[in-house]
């Protein structure tokens, strides 16, 4: 095993990991900051200047209060249950490729912790464990509303996988590639895959408000009708989980579209720099794209109501899938004639 | 009926258009509003830093008033007690010593004045019906507290000190009565 | 070497879950363990090269079929009072079935098992060699399947439809 290979890795590992939950951290402060604009608004500025040490209040906090299992539940599962949420909004950050190669004491290293060659079929396997988390908690805190939250979470999530798995066909079509270092590459410049699949981007952004549970698909945690869905009889650092899992998640999936859809860590005019000034331009370019989609998040979030559950399922269901199949044939029809198959 | 304002709006159930089924449209135009509003200036006074001017007529805490010789004005004629809806007022009238004409301007004093500011509902009852200018209300904001006697205040806390005068020249009852 | 133990280990693990599927006494307890079962052969999928069969029988099992299983289970509200006795006569039956199932299984499968403790490296598990074997050599199978597929969704749909009702 190559000793520096592996300290590479696990340093990368450490930093992601900091840079995960640190993004997430701020942008608890800045979905705050964002309400209270749209509200006109303020929002929080008391703690350090222009509070922006309210997100280590807020953990403080959180660390501080009392940390309470309900009688009836299952222990157990009740522990678990906020650990899996957490760990699988983490761990999808392992396939993320952050930047172009970077060199540093004469080694090429790799910005991205781990090449699979199946990186999408990654995302889907974590997505689709995500619920698990949610199910297992909602359940296990021995409450109708925790177990109702629990329920529309797990059949939300199942019924909007299938349109993102088959809207992220047409990717994989375009690229040719489940890897996505690949589908990155391929996107060299301003060679976007948006512009040649902006209805599979739209049905993608749709469907990932719904995988992480965010507004207007939060009926899972639904305040006005399930008091706090499966979080309903959470306390303490394990909320702090629950919720911070969310805002991970939504880090994550910012950051996976701006890689399938907005070139990753590709700019217009990446091929005047090159070596590290190209790295860092290009962490950069890819992180202004991830912390723009993450505003436009937060942007929805305050603008548009929730939906009703049966709507949420029409729209899954007779509205997503439909476009998804019809969108993937018309491409597949398209790059065969492309090919010359017929 | 004949409308009033132009406000009124014909509410129809047409089918909706492609357009309109798609909901995108309408989406965008109300993240459009959102933005607006993220934009705008924010009206927020940060309240310790930055205090918000009173209305001159502004109701706060009352003040018993002296005049230019430092003499208590109150006479203790209960108008004020009479008046007030919420009966937070009370006194004890007293007679006025040989000795004491540098304290109290006119023979009959109140000795004890009390408000309770917990009964009391700023209703400015008391400044109108006083006729000697004694009792005013002014822009200060009675402080909490955490025992409910210390919300009754005596004369120790509504009488004003001649060192520190409290501005009531803007009040709108202020040299209506011509007093002295 | 490294790698053998870790196989040996990881198979450890995947029969004792999978005897916990069987043991756990609460149904929600056995639907866990059988997720984390399907991780363990996963696992094993991956140590033989199958990225892909993994991350499938990962997305598919664990992912779907098993939160369909929870999702049941979970509204059924199954308590301790509800469960029904064990009847010895149906449980000896029961035993004797599985019994034979395992000996036909066992006779069927009695040539192609062998007992070898080293792990076989192929590519037949990446996307791109599975994909050409679906479509060329087992092309066949693979529509029937689908069309199996497609006929179990329509009745299905066709079983939750209820038939419209006439209102005069």
């Amino acid at each position: 095993m190559d000793t520096a290979l592996l300290i590479e890795k696990f340093s990368l590992v450490v930093i992601v990991f900091l840079i995960s939950l640190g993004v997430a951290a701020y942008s608890t402060y800045f979905e705050r900051k964002l309400a209270a604009w749209i509200q006109d608004r303020i929002g929080p500025d008391r703690a350090g200047p222009f509070g922006l040490l309210q997100p280590i209040a807020d953990g403080v906090k959180m660390f501080m209060k009392e940390d309470f299992i309900p009688k009836n539940s299952d222990k157990w599962l009740f522990i678990i249950g906020p650990g899996i949420s957490m760990f699988t909004a983490l761990i999808t950050s392992t396939i993320i490729p952050w930047g172009p190669p970077i060199e540093i004491f004469g080694r090429q290293i790799e910005l991205q912790i781990a090449d699979f060659n199946i990186g999408i079929l990654f995302i889907f396997g974590v997505v689709s464990i995500g619920v698990y988390g949610i199910m297992i908690g909602g359940w296990a805190s021995n409450n109708k509303y925790s177990l109702f939250g629990a329920i529309r979470a797990s059949s939300q999530m199942i019924s909007y996988e299938l349109a993102m798995g088959i809207s992220l066909i047409t990717i994989i079509l375009l690229t040719g590639s489940l890897s996505l270092t690949d589908i990155v590459k391929s996107q060299h410049g301003m060679n976007w895959n948006i512009f040649y699949q902006p209805v599979c981007f739209l049905i993608f952004f749709i469907c990932s408000l719904a995988e992480t549970n965010r507004a207007p698909f939060d009926l899972a945690e639904c305040e006005s009708e399930l008091v706090g869905g499966y979080h309903t009889e959470y306390s303490s650092m394990k909320l702090g989980l629950f919720l911070f899992a969310e805002y991970v998640s939504m880090f994550i999936s910012s950051a996976l579209m701006a890689i399938l859809f907005f070139g990753g860590y590709n700019f217009p005019g990446m091929d005047y720099f090159d070596g590290n000034t190209l790295a860092i331009l290009g962490v950069l370019a890819f992180f202004t794209k991830t912390f723009l989609f993450i505003f436009v998040f937060m942007w929805i979030r305050w603008t548009i109501p929730r939906f009703r559950f049966d709507q949420l399922m029409h729209l899954g269901w007779k509205t997503l899938i439909p476009a998804a199949i019809i969108n993937m044939l018309i491409t597949a029809i398209v790059i065969a004639f492309h090919k010359g198959w017929f | 009926m004949e409308s009033f304002t132009n406000r009124k709006k014909v509410v129809s159930d047409k089918p909706m258009t492609f357009i309109e089924k798609l909901y995108l449209p309408a989406i965008f135009s109300g993240m459009m509003i959102t933005m607006k509003h993220i934009l705008t200036r924010k009206k927020t006074i940060k309240y310790p830093e930055e205090i918000r001017v009173f209305a001159p007529v502004y109701r706060g805490q009352h003040v018993l008033k002296r005049d230019e010789e430092g003499r208590e004005n109150c006479t203790a004629c209960g108008l004020c007690a009479v008046a007030c809806p919420a009966e937070a007022i009370t006194m004890v009238a007293d007679e006025r010593k040989r000795g004491e004409e540098n304290l109290y301007r006119e023979e009959k004093y109140a000795s004890t004045y009390e408000i309770n500011m917990l009964r009391c509902i700023f209703c400015g009852l008391c400044e109108e019906a006083c006729p000697k200018e004694a009792i005013f209300l002014t822009d200060r904001i009675v402080p909490t507290e955490f025992e409910r006697a210390n919300f009754i205040y005596g004369k120790d806390k509504l009488v004003e000190s001649m060192e520190d005068r409290i501005d009531i020249s803007l009040r709108q009852n202020t040299g209506k009565r011509g007093a002295i | 070497m490294i790698l053998e133990l870790i196989s040996i280990i990881l198979g450890g693990m995947t029969i004792g879950s999978a005897l916990m599927v069987i043991l756990s006494k609460h149904p929600i307890r056995s639907v866990l363990y059988l997720v984390i079962t399907f991780f363990f052969i996963s696992g094993h999928f991956i140590l033989m090269n199958a990225q892909f069969i993994a991350i499938v029988n990962i997305i598919v099992y664990a992912g779907a079929i098993m939160v369909l299983f929870l999702f049941v289970l979970m509204l059924l509200n199954l308590n301790k009072v509800d469960e029904k006795k064990t009847n010895h006569p149906i449980s000896f039956t029961a035993v004797i079935a599985g019994g034979a199932l395992l000996l036909v299984i066992l006779a069927a499968l009695k040539d192609g098992i062998t007992f070898t403790n080293t792990i076989v490296k192929s590519d037949v598990g990446l996307v791109e060699n599975l994909g050409t074997l679906l479509f060329s050599k087992y092309v066949v199978p693979f529509e029937i399947s689908s069309i199996l597929f497609i006929s179990a969704m329509v009745g299905a749909v066709l079983l939750a439809k209820r038939e419209k009702q006439h209102i005069d």
